[in-house]
């Protein structure tokens, strides 16, 4: 078996530096041929990194335009509005939506399984290779006259404009099939390659959310390649469905587009949901509360996320009874959410809690999806959401979601398994400054949003009139600690990789199958075949300094000492 | 609504405009209040779990630190009685929410009867609003003119793309979709002058395309707007106001001004000129021949078309049918 040869090469044995995936083989080809999931999720890591890097650019220069009314930077109109589109459709095609599962998913799923890798590792490079394509095609737009229509796409003027609105929705279209074949690869690896023992209830959380997320991959995106290809149709034949000089219906367009992204805004934070029920837990020391409630409201999180979409248009003339069928259904989403976040709490009581920085993270999280969630709720009542639609208000609401929970979730992951991934442990104090500075940040750039908003200052304006100054003063210098936040992380990370202890199996005293392995693990995972275990059982390790991570207590010693010692 | 009074009292912050409330500006329709009642009772609903939720964290944060070589505490794992109690008391507070909210919606979607009797027509365009009251012979201005306590009804169209009218202090929204009429109604409470803005995004000046609200004390309406119409049209020379008229007023639908017929005859080069008309009789079009055909226009029609034009009579004073006779005439004149 290929995992005993590497045992014998490793030589020096155990978790202690040998051969790993990393320098398994060397060479930029054993790149960009690599069927192994860890190379591929750290290519996507590479690629959505940079992805986010050039949208927060945007960011920070859109936000730099609105510090006065009027013209601030020497921005026109015409950038501005090329620049809030290609920023919107950058963050949410290439980073958000991908970001989780494709990067850190495509990492620890199999690992999480046990298994090698994941079920079809030649469609797995092919989604890579597809993203860059799709990636690629953004990258072109900027150059052949950018793309000003907003990421929505709304027709017609997504027909009307002379911006080049046929290579974003091919690069959309092309991220489309990636997105799927992800989804694809990940239900077919769940389903397939557990090991014996893990039952679908002895599953870590985060692999049902990626599960929960990857039946809305596999049936929602679909929707939206047709609506692309309708709207590539439409803009160079003119078939007449959305356009209404030709007789067609301009809101049909807007049905088609939120049957897929009402679902995708789902797919960008039922991941982070997973990540924030596995980081609460191992920092608790405490089995997560309410396992199959939180399993299940991802379930049902994902399915009613079906059903939805026209809260996005109680405002566009759909029929009284539409909008209330609408309004309704919304708010029965707002159930599971609340679920996850008192079961958290709850796995929080009685727990053993350290403020590592990933757990910074989660608690950000926690208490930024709180104000995403709740503020959805003013969005979902139809008398309010007539008013609240289409301003600030709404920008912030999505940037709580997508950004504060999302992007905290993210990131919470990311130092999680950083260790595993590059084998370096990183300076947690500076980890833990940067947390908070992110939150800080966040909050300043994004809450006075909710106020403009409700005040009536509209979205997507490049003047406004100058009593809303104030608040897009504080949010744009909000958003500059913002972005000083994301560097220092990115700073502490390098550093790391610069000049990181090296990292330990276990750092965090987590009971899933990846910290059963050295890190960063072996090409094929593991060096046996690993047993199933139960991922929230942190009786079963202890605090070693002399490791400086946790190690199995020996099952002799655990009827001695229940408990087990921890730091 | 008594309720109003009960959002009045949240204090604005120093740098917003006067009777504004701090999360919103002043109230000055008749919705408004139960908009910013409901928004207040999710705020303070939303604020109370917020903090259940913030306090919770942290006191378990301090309260159950890590602490080196302390044992690990046991306690459930999960409790179907806990866990069912927290899915519904939420859930139980979310109906009223829904409730009201259907409600209020509801009623800003239901016109009252007599809002047709006030009815304005909205034309939304890259970068503009025009607004057109048929009461006042058909006056087209970019401000909307309204009064205090009358329903008022606007029916909108998109002449391009997708607009959306929004008026803040009215809490008034609706998209204007090309290709179909919208409407929207509100009765104004509160006389002043308000801000209209384009809500869905349109393109270049989409920040641009605001519009001024006035709205008059309650039955100051139909004079005060009569003087401003009187002050535009005399600051307008003639020939303009010809040119708006025809427009406004719907002659470009049937007429054009290149030399191409339409429904109805072109009006490039034809005054002065002899015609045929349907009884085979000829006349020339002149000052009194344009007049008729305004008044009556059936009486003698052009050959080679239908009698399908409407009557003005009735819809355009002397002096409006004067400016239009001197447009069509200065459509000669380019001619030459
Ligand atoms: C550094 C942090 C960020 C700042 C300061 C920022 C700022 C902004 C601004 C000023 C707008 C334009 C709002 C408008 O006028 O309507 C905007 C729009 C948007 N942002 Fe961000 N943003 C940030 C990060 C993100 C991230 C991480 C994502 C997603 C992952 C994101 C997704 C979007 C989307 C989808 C839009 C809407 C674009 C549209 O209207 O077409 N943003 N953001
Ligand atoms: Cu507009």
């Amino acid at each position: 078996m290929a995992t005993a040869t590497i045992t014998t090469e490793s030589g020096s044995g155990g978790h202690s530096p040998g051969r790993n995936y990393l320098n398994e083989s060397s060479g930029i080809l054993s790149w960009v041929f690599t069927l192994d999931h860890k190379r591929i999720g750290l290519m996507y890591l590479v690629g959505v990194m940079s992805a986010f890097l050039l949208g927060g650019t945007f960011a920070l220069a859109l936000r730099t335009e609105l510090l006065t009314p009027g013209p601030t930077t020497g921005m026109t109109h015409d950038m501005y509005n090329q620049m809030f589109t290609l920023h919107g459709a950058v963050m949410t095609f290439l980073f958000i939506i991908p970001g989780i599962p494709a990067a850190l998913g495509n990492f620890v799923l199999p690992i999480m399984l046990g298994a090698k890798d994941v079920a079809f590792p030649r469609m797995n490079l092919m989604s890579f290779y597809l993203w860059m394509g799709g990636a690629l095609f953004f990258v072109l737009t900027l150059f052949l006259g950018g793309l000003d229509t907003g990421w929505t796409f709304y027709t017609p003027y997504s027909i009307d404009t002379n911006t080049s609105v046929v290579s974003a929705v091919l690069g959309a279209f092309v991220l489309g099939f990636s997105s799927i074949f992800t989804g694809l690869n990940f239900i077919v690896t769940i389903h397939t390659l557990r090991p014996p023992g893990m039952t679908w209830f002895k599953m870590p959380l985060f692999l049902w959310s990626l599960y929960a997320t990857a039946i809305i991959q596999i049936l929602a995106t679909p929707v939206l390649g047709i609506t692309l290809l309708l709207l590539f149709a439409e803009r160079t034949m003119g078939i007449g469905i959305f356009d209404p000089k030709l007789g067609g219906d301009p809101v049909l367009f807007q049905h088609f587009f939120w049957f897929y992204s009402h679902p995708a805004v789902y797919i960008m934070i039922l991941p982070g949901m997973g990540i924030v029920s596995e980081l609460i837990s191992v920092f608790s020391r405490k089995a997560i509360f309410g396992y199959r409630f939180i399993a299940f409201s991802s379930l049902a999180i994902a399915l009613l996320g079906f059903l939805v979409w026209g809260h996005h248009m109680f405002t566009s003339g759909e029929s009284k009874m539409a909008a209330i069928v609408f309004s309704g259904i919304t708010f029965s989403i707002a159930i599971p959410s609340a679920i996850k976040v008192f079961n958290w709490l709850a796995t929080m009581y009685k727990g053993s809690i350290s403020l590592a920085t990933p757990m910074c993270f989660a608690q950000s999280f926690i208490v930024l999806f709180s104000i995403g969630g709740l503020t959805g709720l003013f969005l979902s009542t139809l008398s309010t959401d007539v008013h609240l639609h289409d301003t600030y208000f709404v920008v912030s609401h999505f940037h709580y979601v997508m950004v504060g929970s999302t992007l905290t979730a993210f990131l919470g992951g990311l130092f999680y398994w950083w260790p595993k991934i590059t084998g370096k442990m990183y300076n947690d104090i500076q980890g833990q400054i940067a947390a908070l500075i992110i939150f800080v940040g966040f909050n300043l750039a994004f809450f006075p949003q909710f106020i403009m908003g409700s005040r009536g200052m509209p979205r997507r304006y490049y003047n406004y009139l100058p009593e809303f100054q104030t608040y897009h003063q504080l949010s744009t210098y909000g958003s500059y600690v913002l972005g000083a936040g994301l560097f220092l992380a990115l700073w502490v990370l390098v550093q790391s990789l610069l000049r990181g202890k090296p990292a330990p199996m276990n750092p965090w005293g987590g009971n899933s199958l990846e910290w059963h392995t050295s890190s960063p693990p072996p090409l094929a995972n593991f060096e046996h075949t690993p047993e199933a275990t139960d991922p929230y059982d942190y009786h079963a390790n202890k605090y070693d300094p002399a490791v400086g991570g946790y190690v199995p207590i020996p099952k002799a010693q655990k009827t001695v000492d229940p408990y087990g010692g921890i730091e | 609504m008594d309720k109003s009074q009960d959002t009045a009292q949240f204090v604005a912050p120093p740098w917003v405009e006067e009777g504004s409330t701090f999360w919103f500006p002043v109230q000055s329709s008749t919705v408004a209040p139960q908009v910013d009642w409901l928004f207040h009772f999710i705020l303070g609903t939303s604020t109370v779990f917020f903090l259940l939720i913030v306090g919770l964290m942290i006191w378990f944060t301090v309260q159950y630190r890590r602490r080196p070589g302390a044992p690990l505490l046991e306690s459930p794992h999960h409790s179907t009685a806990l866990e069912l109690t927290w899915s519904i008391i939420p859930a139980m507070l979310l109906i009223p929410m829904f409730f009201w909210g259907f409600i209020g919606y509801v009623e800003m979607r239901t016109p009252p009867e007599d809002s047709g009797d006030n009815e304005i027509r909205v034309t939304a365009k890259r970068w503009a609003w025009l607004f057109t009251y048929p009461q006042f012979d058909g006056f087209a201005s970019d401000t909307l003119y309204v009064e205090e306590g009358k329903p008022f009804k606007l029916t909108m169209i998109s002449e391009d793309v997708l607009h959306s009218l929004f008026i803040p202090a009215f809490r008034v929204k609706q998209d204007v979709v090309p290709g179909r009429y919208a409407t929207t109604w509100f009765i104004p409470t509160r006389p002043g002058e308000y801000t209209l803005f384009c809500a869905e995004y349109c393109g270049k000046s989409h920040s641009d395309m605001l519009a001024k609200v006035v709205v008059y004390p309650a039955g100051e309406r139909a004079e005060k707007l009569t003087r401003v119409i009187e002050i535009e049209e005399k600051e307008t020379p003639p020939l303009e106001r010809g040119l708006k008229l025809y427009n406004r007023r719907g002659c470009a639908q049937c007429h054009t001004t290149d030399g191409t017929a339409k429904v109805g005859p072109s009006f490039k080069g034809t005054f002065g000129t002899q015609q045929k008309l349907a009884d085979g009789s000829t006349i020339t079009v002149d000052d009194n021949y344009i007049r008729e055909s305004i008044l009556e226009p059936n009486a003698k029609v052009r050959g080679g078309y239908r009698a399908q034009m409407p009557s003005f009579k009735g819809q355009l004073k002397d002096s409006q049918i004067e400016d239009l006779i001197l447009f069509i005439k200065s459509l000669n004149e380019d001619k030459k």
